[in-house]
């Protein structure tokens, strides 16, 4: 752990987040039943999770939602010529269904993730990113995901 | 089988849920619904599994976790759904997901996202993983990012 961030995460802050990753509740109140399981008042509650997000330590409190329920996505894999890679990257990051886009150190140096409404709308966005760049797309779709249940604990 | 409201529900929980004493009903007042309703709404999608869970989302990087290691294995497809359950449940791996084979292009069927403190942690952690599929895997690598060029939220 970086000391740096160690120093802004204490006990509780870590306690807060860890109690609920397996179950924020569905009540008017979330943040004072969380409160109430360690004592303390709501609004410190909101306090440190204003903190954690504002550090983004924590990048936001949110559903998860589990892939290919509504929409689809796929991960894509490129080989491109180094001399062209900014490029291509720019080509690919332009178009808004790309939501993730890596350099990575392999014969594949280019991963990306393409997020779309349905099917067809997916291909079509491959096809014209193949048209695009000149370059082929390895695509990798999720087939099945083996989830740890409990969350990142931190 | 999601209605509009559903998917404005999602739109809007999944930027965060407001930091505020009744975050609920701060979404149901901009859909001009009820907080019940929505409350209702997104009991149904956690029991539908369309949301896998409510939870805070972690920032591996800024919690040290800098290194970041994607291993990809070649396991045999009758032994997958075993060994997946169990690299998914390993603390160190945020993601595991099958995908396919392309022939002649693409061998590895497993991808296992490994989170760690540095590089040598990630090569750990990927030994675990070896040890644990044995001589069921036929053979793996690591990529490891050099750059991120693009992260933003999903967009539907």
């Amino acid at each position: 752990m970086n000391p740096e961030n160690i120093d802004q995460l204490d006990r509780l802050d870590r306690s807060i987040i860890n109690a609920f990753q397996n179950g924020f509740p569905l009540t008017s109140r979330p943040y004072k039943k969380i409160a109430e399981q360690f004592a303390i008042p709501e609004q410190e509650v909101l306090e440190r999770l204003n903190r954690l997000q504002n550090n983004k330590i924590i990048s936001r409190i949110g559903a998860i939602i589990t892939p290919n329920t509504i929409g689809v996505s796929t991960l894509c894999a490129m080989t491109v010529e180094q001399n062209e890679l900014d490029n291509v990257a720019q080509i690919i990051n332009d178009y808004d269904e790309v939501n993730h886009n890596y350099q990575r150190s392999h014969q594949f140096n280019l991963w990306f993730v393409v997020t779309a409404q349905n099917q067809a709308h997916l291909s079509k966005i491959l096809d014209s990113i193949t048209a695009r760049t000149g370059y082929t797309i390895v695509n990798l779709p999720l087939e099945t995901a083996y989830y740890l249940n409990l969350g990142f604990r931190i | 089988m999601l209605d509009n409201i559903d998917k404005k529900i999602i739109r809007l929980t999944q930027d965060g849920l407001p930091l505020a004493t009744q975050p609920y009903l701060n979404i149901a007042e901009q859909l001009e619904v009820s907080a019940a309703e929505v409350m209702k709404r997104m009991q149904q999608m956690l029991d539908k599994g369309i949301i896998r869970r409510i939870a805070a989302v972690p920032n591996h990087y800024k919690l040290g976790y800098v290194a970041n290691g994607m291993s990809v294995w070649n396991i045999a497809d009758e032994k997958i759904l075993g060994y997946g359950k169990r690299i998914g449940q390993l603390p160190f791996v945020s993601h595991c997901y099958q995908r396919p084979r392309h022939p002649g292009v693409w061998k590895y069927n497993l991808f296992a996202m490994i989170h760690a403190l540095d590089r040598n942690q990630v090569e750990k952690h990927v030994g675990t993983i070896a040890e644990l599929v044995g001589d069921d895997n036929r053979g793996h690598e690591v990529l490891y990012s050099k750059r991120m060029l693009k992260k933003t939220g999903m967009r539907i």
